[in-house]
């Protein structure tokens, strides 16, 4: 075992870097991050959606949520990198690709978190706003998304870890994350594949373990810092 | 050159009784890999329940595991790790009658096994212990308080997670492709490769990804309803 760690743990870390492509677990967190940050506009946009008073905007936003949820992330990689290069008509790098397809799935998940935040807010926030005169806009952007993003971050970590997990899907369509260098290490050694497999599920552990750790203790200060009702669904 | 949708030439022949068999992989081990999740859950959640350190330990240890290690690599941790450690005879033997789907069904229900006994275990918690003590304080035995007070009350809240979990694991099945199952999306995308028919192949299996996901969803809808606790 750790004879592996001292032969591939750089490997393992960043993969073929500096001779090749940036790849292993550096590849896997920038993915992750990266996914969960053009990913989060997009929610804002779906829970607007789906709280606001505009019906067609809502019957949009809950068509895209439900069909989203009801398809394997598998299928959403698939489309993106075999079907979406032929559909515009130029090649796509692998990773992208498994980004575009995260952050349209996570859309959907991300988006019910952040409209569970909103609808969690007490009516006397809105209400006390429109009393001041503050339009659509300033509501929404100074006072309603502040404390209802504030209100769910634990579930925004959360995500973010799932996100992690999800990226190691990204070895089906040979992106050089964490787990695929390591079927390459394992299709090199042959003959180890318990050890390296429980490398790899160790280091996943340590990482998502940690951050799920965190979102305990996020949930816990969040919840005495207020100390109103706030009902924040975590989705597994 | 223009690309012409033709569903027609992968609805047909060959590829239609592939897709078919996909389905029929697809639905063997999501029912499979339920059954003996929940039965495993269960289990777990006794064990979990009954105040003895070290198992309490353990099971906390599988659900911890399973929850933060990804899907995919708990497939690979069988498909790969486990098989080595069986002697050749037993791997070839195996082999023979074709293992991936079993690794398959054993790492999705151990997945879903812990999941749900984390459902199970915050449905028992959100009941207030003063219910259990007020049970036996009319006499109930502790067996019979679970039977007639606790239970009832917490598989129906535990009720809606559960059905989320089933969600989770049919399309979680789709993984079992990258060990090399032969189940929906593994077909599709060998379709695509021997037809090129990119839209048609992966929009015949979404669309049946789609349709079953649309069913559980909605029977969950209603089982949710008809189980909701009412009495609070």
């Amino acid at each position: 075992m750790l004879e592996i760690i001292r032969e591939y743990g750089l490997m393992l870390l960043i993969g073929e870097y500096p001779h090749g492509k940036l790849g292993g677990l550096a590849l896997t967190l920038i993915i992750s991050i990266v996914s969960l940050a053009v990913t989060f506009p997009c929610a804002i946009l779906i829970a607007l959606a789906r709280t606001g008073q505009s019906r067609p905007l809502k019957a949009i936003a809950s068509g895209f949520v439900h069909s989203v949820r009801a398809i394997p992330l598998l299928m959403l990689i698939f489309w993106a990198y075999f079907a979406l290069p032929m559909a515009i008509g130029f090649p796509i790098d692998a990773t992208y690709t498994l980004i575009i397809a995260i952050v349209v799935y996570q859309a959907a998940y991300l988006g019910e978190i952040i409209a569970a935040g909103i609808q969690g807010l007490p009516n006397g926030q809105v209400e006390a706003a429109k009393a001041l005169g503050l339009g659509y806009v300033p509501t929404t952007f100074r006072v309603i998304l502040p404390q209802a993003i504030f209100n769910v971050i634990p579930g925004i970590v959360n995500q973010l870890t799932t996100i992690i997990k999800e990226s190691s899907l990204g070895s089906i369509i040979a992106v050089s994350e964490l787990s695929y260098v390591m079927l390459q290490v394992n299709s090199n050694e042959v003959t180890k594949p318990l050890q390296i497999f429980g490398i790899l599920a160790a280091t996943y552990f340590i990482l998502c373990f940690a951050l799920s750790q965190a979102t305990n203790w996020l949930e816990r200060r969040i919840a005495n810092r207020r100390t109103g009702r706030v009902l924040v669904e975590v989705i597994a | 050159m223009g690309y012409h949708l033709d569903f027609g030439k992968v609805l047909q022949g060959e590829y239609l009784d592939l897709i078919l068999q996909g389905i029929q992989t697809t639905m063997v081990l999501f029912v499979l890999s339920w059954i003996f999740g929940l039965v495993l859950a269960i289990i777990l959640t006794v064990v979990r329940a009954v105040k003895f350190r070290p198992t309490q330990l353990l099971v906390a240890a599988f659900v911890e595991y399973h929850r933060n290690v990804p899907m995919l690599i708990q497939l690979f941790v069988w498909y790969f790790g486990f098989a080595v450690v069986l002697p050749d005879a037993v791997n070839e033997y195996l082999n023979d009658i074709g293992a991936e789907i079993g690794y398959a069904i054993v790492a999705l229900a151990l997945n879903k096994a812990a999941y749900m006994s984390e459902d199970f275990r915050s449905g028992m918690r959100s009941i207030h212990p003063a219910q259990m003590e007020a049970a036996r304080s009319i006499g109930l035995t502790y067996l019979g308080a679970m039977r007639w007070v606790i239970l009832p009350q917490a598989w129906r809240l535990a009720l809606p997670a559960l059905l989320g979990q089933t969600l989770i694991l049919f399309k979680g099945t789709s993984l079992a492709a990258g060990i090399g199952v032969a189940e929906l999306s593994y077909q599709a995308r060998y379709i695509e490769e021997q037809s090129f028919r990119i839209f048609e192949a992966y929009g015949i299996a979404t669309a049946i990804y789609m349709l079953i996901s649309f069913a559980i969803m909605w029977l969950s809808a209603v089982l949710s309803d008809r189980f909701r606790l009412r009495v609070k």
